[in-house]
């Protein structure tokens, strides 16, 4: 049983396998909500006396700062930052697998943090840096988290992997001497299905050792 | 005839070392491109509306809100008012637009009116004296296999073994076609025998196939010292690819289908694709770069697949993308049959095994499916062997790595495991006692139960059940063995050199992870004495030649055979041209270290560049294939043993299983890279670790549908659950001489029982079922303690 008695990176959500709607369906749906209101773009209303913005219904004017370069798009509200990276901007190295903030496949970096790009709408990652597995090799050579992954057959499919280097990266920025142990217990946020954990374990040491 | 055998060890500078996977650059910098990555010009995005019945009749379909949405391009029902949907989350309708939201929204202006019927998603044991010995097939029946995509195979079997009851005529097989039956199917049908059909024969969920005796169980058990009877089982899990099941396909023009798709079976998909979209396989091109994971789930194109290619063709050709929901990966997408068995075993009082009885069941989805290999690896002289197959409206079930086998191993070993307790005795000593009937391998187990022990340091630390235990921690030792066949399957491998030194290899083969590209560079790169980058490889396209689908194991041996073939032959023409510049014989002639040389004079050499220039201005290029009986030796084999302990601890208060240890012994051949073939066994382990304590498909019986489709309630291993695991590959004489054998079965069967028995080891008493989760330990306890 992974952690269930430690305190978690992240706070996991309450049960919702039977009611059918997640947490970012329901922010999907709120944000639909609103299709009351004809006009595109911004409107502010009053909510229990304070003003908030409403975007949509139909597409609106997004821009992101992605690995340092700015994009302007044209998308719904609903559509997540992961969709948007994905089929929008063709960054494909974050991976759509369970859409749902259980898996770490689709990790990026915001504003320093690891983020799941599925559990957050594009519209609210705007004014941020964003940034993805794309952006870590420095010209043709691997960073050197990366090369520790390949030094240690930390791969196999390889569609989880994206997810951990960014999860390593992110883990290991803040925490530059951490324990093999310790990072083990930063990557707990991520899965993989072929059982590259063993290989992930190497590279953690071998990154701790040299205080990567 | 050139030799074409493997280079002995002293001659290897790359086979049997450890390579780094080629790919792994890509795949850690997010270069690696998978199916759910591509994106066609003007790509449109589709969405599958399932049914939310486990069985119900389609009694109306609307679409017409649906295609009316400005943004959407194409509806298409794919199961017709009228068709008995047999699982929930089947497919309906689809549909495609312009971006997914619309296709979201479309999807539920969709109408469908069921009328719902009964259904059965439990395999709980059958209740005494229900089920029906195996008869014919009617037509019904026949469809319905079709319809709900029995395994050819299996399908072939049965109407071989059984007939059917009906006059199977010519519109029958045309219209069966028409469903997606496949020519073997029909030839079947053709040849199956006829037999009256049955007054009242009824359509019992339960099937029970004919029992099955050897030697004299009645007698064995009667003289038997010892008897130990218990149940064990494993229930129906996922593969949960982390890359969802679909495609994106889209028509460059009316007569050609373009498909990317995630597949293990790249050139096994436009046969399969041609006749439900009604184009010539000729015409249908699958490209993968890369696979998001497989496990056996990933061979046939399915009907979301045809689906996808018909909503392109509406479209006017545009791509349309469908790939799978997580959701309906996890209830649609793939599902290992659960197996359940109670055993009893007989033995005599020093050990020796002597007979067996087994009542299992299980179900493998509407199909029912079969009974596992029991007892597995030791061939009991004395057997009854009786199985009930449930037909459950779970959706088919898919080949998981090696099909049957975790679950055979799980019961036998775990029966085996109770009746060395019963006899007080150490699992291992009664292993090695009854190896003399476990067959060929018998001598491979010895030497590999010898090497486990030392490993996990067995000896020194089993103790007999429950007598492991401070505070609330129990501590235990378990250990299974297994089987495996493997063999090449049949693969082609086009081969060029270039006048300028440059080497292409293109197959049509597919890297699932298990580092097939890297054992073809290693293979070519090891006959022609160049390095792995000077060697360009091209996979994953039917535009290469053909090779089978990665599935049983049979890739490795298939893949290299065909390379190793192709890069003598390659080699041998490039000799009989540089031959002359260096005075002397094509066969005088060695290429190594990236020079071609006499090899008994190495100073008349040339560069490898320098070689390939006096090719003039023709490249080589040749076709090796496997098998190819012209150009001996067979490079493979079949046949492989293993060997897996395992050291748990379990909070006895709580009911926490944790894996301390796992160790892995294995043969598989001839080991190509030692690196990736240690990989694929730590995987395996993890895999093992995982299904062992954590996976099952949970059903609602009531609803009927799975009640975990998603990764927080269908849990998977995580990287702080794996323990320390110690891999051995058993090489050298009497492996490395035996030919390639592939390993992405066999170690991944032993894990289950292996740590199900070492946790019985350490509570002191049998956790029936896997995975062994708080609860179900917590409830043996507390058997244990009532008893």
């Amino acid at each position: 049983m992974r952690d269930d008695h430690l305190p978690k990176k992240k706070p996991r959500k309450k049960a919702e396998a039977n009611s059918g709607v997640s947490r970012r369906d329901f922010l999907k749906i709120s944000s639909i909500s609103a299709a009351a209101m004809p006009v595109l773009g911004t409107k502010v209303v009053h909510a229990a006396g304070t003003p908030v913005k409403v975007y949509g219904p139909g597409k609106v004017p997004i821009e992101l700062t992605v690995n340092s370069r700015k994009y302007a798009l044209q998308l719904e509200p609903r559509v997540t930052l992961l969709d948007a990276l994905r089929d929008q901007l063709d960054i494909t190295g974050a991976k759509r697998v369970c859409d749902r903030a259980e898996c770490g496949s689709c990790t990026v970096i915001i504003d320093g943090k690891a983020v799941y790009a599925c559990s957050l709408l594009a519209i609210e990652a705007q004014g941020k840096s964003i940034t993805t597995v794309e952006s870590f090799m420095d010209g043709d050579k691997l960073h050197p988290i990366q090369q520790a992954l390949v030094n240690n057959d930390a791969s196999q499919c390889g569609f989880c992997t994206p997810g951990f280097v960014v999860a390593l990266k992110a883990f290991l920025d803040k925490h530059p001497n951490a324990t093999p142990e310790q990072i083990r217990r930063g990557l707990s946020g991520n899965l993989c299905r072929c059982g590259t954990y063993h290989g992930l374990q190497l590279a953690a040491a071998e990154l701790a050792q040299k205080g990567a | 005839m050139p030799d074409y055998g493997w280079p002995d060890g002293e001659h290897r500078t790359l086979i049997g070392k450890r390579i780094t996977r080629v790919d792994a650059p890509y795949k850690v910098s997010g270069r690696a491109k998978y199916t759910y990555d591509y994106h066609g010009k003007n790509l449109l995005f589709g969405k599958m509306v399932r049914s939310p019945y486990a069985r119900a009749k389609i009694v109306s379909i609307d679409i017409s809100a649906a295609e009316k949405l400005p943004g959407v391009k194409a509806v298409e029902i794919m199961q017709k008012p009228g068709t008995v949907v047999q699982w929930a989350g089947d497919d309906i309708v689809a549909l495609a637009a312009v971006d997914e939201a619309t296709a979201e929204d479309a999807a539920r202006l969709i109408r469908i009116d069921y009328q719902p019927m009964p259904h059965l998603v439990s395999d709980a044991e059958p209740p005494a004296g229900v089920g029906e010995e195996a008869g014919p097939m009617g037509e019904d029946d026949v469809w319905d296999a079709v319809d709900n995509q029995m395994p050819d195979r299996q399908f072939i079997q049965y109407l071989a073994d059984h007939g059917v009851s009906f006059r199977v005529d010519e519109d029958t097989l045309n219209g069966l076609k028409g469903d997606g039956a496949s020519d073997a199917v029909l030839d079947a049908l053709r040849k199956a025998q006829y037999h009256e059909p049955v007054a009242g024969a009824g359509h019992s969920a339960y099937q029970k196939a004919a029992a099955q005796t050897a030697g004299d169980p009645d007698k064995a058990f009667s003289e038997a010292e010892v008897i130990s009877e218990g149940v064990y089982g494993i229930p129906l899990i996922a593969h949960c690819c982390l890359e969802p099941h679909g495609s994106t396909s889209e028509w460059p023009d009316k007569d050609h289908l373009f498909t990317h798709i995630s597949t293990q079976n790249v050139s096994g998909i436009p046969g399969q694709m041609a006749d439900p979209l009604g184009v010539q396989a000729a015409n249908v091109r699958v490209h993968q770069d890369n696979i998001g994971g497989g496990f056996g789930s990933k061979f046939a194109a399915d009907r979301w697949d045809i689906a996808a290619a018909r909503l392109s063709r509406k479209a006017g050709g545009l791509p349309v993308r469908m790939m799978l929901e997580r959701n309906s990966e996890l209830e649609v997408a793939g599902a290992r049959p659960s197996a359940y068995a109670r055993v009893k075993v007989g033995a005599k009082k020093d050990g020796t095994i002597t007979a067996w009885q087994s009542r299992s069941w299980g179900t493998g989805g509407p199909a029912g499916g079969s009974m596992p290999p029991i007892p597995y690896v030791f061939n009991i002289p004395n057997q009854r062997k009786e199985h009930t197959a449930i037909r459950t409206n779970i959706g088919p079930a898919r080949a998981w790595r090696a099909p049957n086998h975790p679950q055979a191993a799980a019961i036998t070993m775990g029966a085996l495991d109770d009746l060395a307790a019963r006899l007080n005795m150490d699992p291992l000593e009664l292993w090695l006692k009854n190896l003399e009937i476990t067959g060929p391998r018998r001598d491979v187990y010895r030497e590999e139960l010898g090497i486990a022990a030392e490993l996990m340091n067995w000896k020194e630390k089993w103790r007999g059940r429950g007598q492991d235990v401070s505070g609330v921690t129990a501590h235990g030792l378990g250990l299974s063995i297994h089987t495996w066949g493997g063999r090449g399957h049949e693969s082609d491998c086009d081969f060029t050199v270039h006048p300028d030194g440059s080497v292409e290899i293109k197959l049509g083969t597919q890297d699932l992870g298990t580092g097939t590209r890297t054992v073809i560079l290693a293979v070519a790169a090891e006959t022609l004495g160049i390095p792995i980058d000077a060697i360009q490889l091209h996979i994953g396209d039917t535009l290469y030649p053909p090779s089978g689908g990665s599935g049983g194991s049979t890739t490795v041996g298939g893949v290299s055979s065909s390379t190793r073939r192709a890069a003598v032959d390659a080699r041998d023409a490039l000799f009989a041209k540089v031959a002359p510049s260096l005075n002397a014989q094509p066969a005088e002639l060695e290429s190594v270290n990236g020079t071609v040389r006499v090899k008994n004079d190495p100073n008349r050499s040339l560069s490898w560049k320098q070689a390939c220039s006096k090719l003039g201005a023709v490249t080589v290029t040749v076709r090796g294939k496997n098998p190819d009986k012209s150009k001996p030796p067979d490079l493979t084999n079949s046949g492989v043993g293993g060997v897996q302990m395992a050291e748990v601890e379990v909070d006895m208060e709580t009911g926490v299983v944790k894996v301390k240890k796992m160790v892995a012994v294995q043969d598989c051949g001839l080991i190509i890279d030692m690196k990736t073939a240690e990989g694929q066994v730590y995987g395996a382990l993890i895999m093992g670790i995982s299904y062992s304590l954590y996976e099952e498909k949970i059903f609602d019986n009531i609803g009927g549908r799975m009640l975990n489709p998603n990764m927080e309630f269908y849990r998977l291993a995580g990287i702080e659950d794996i323990p320390e695991l110690v891999v051995h590959m058993m090489t050298g004489k009497g492996y490395d001489d035996r030919g390639v054998i592939g390993l992405g079965e066999p170690p991944v069967i032993s894990p289950g029982a292996a740590i199900a028995n070492a946790v019985a080891n350490a509570i002191g008493v049998r956790v029936p079922f896997l995975p062994l989760t708080p609860d179900r330990v917590l409830a043996a306890l507390g058997q244990k303690a009532g008893a």
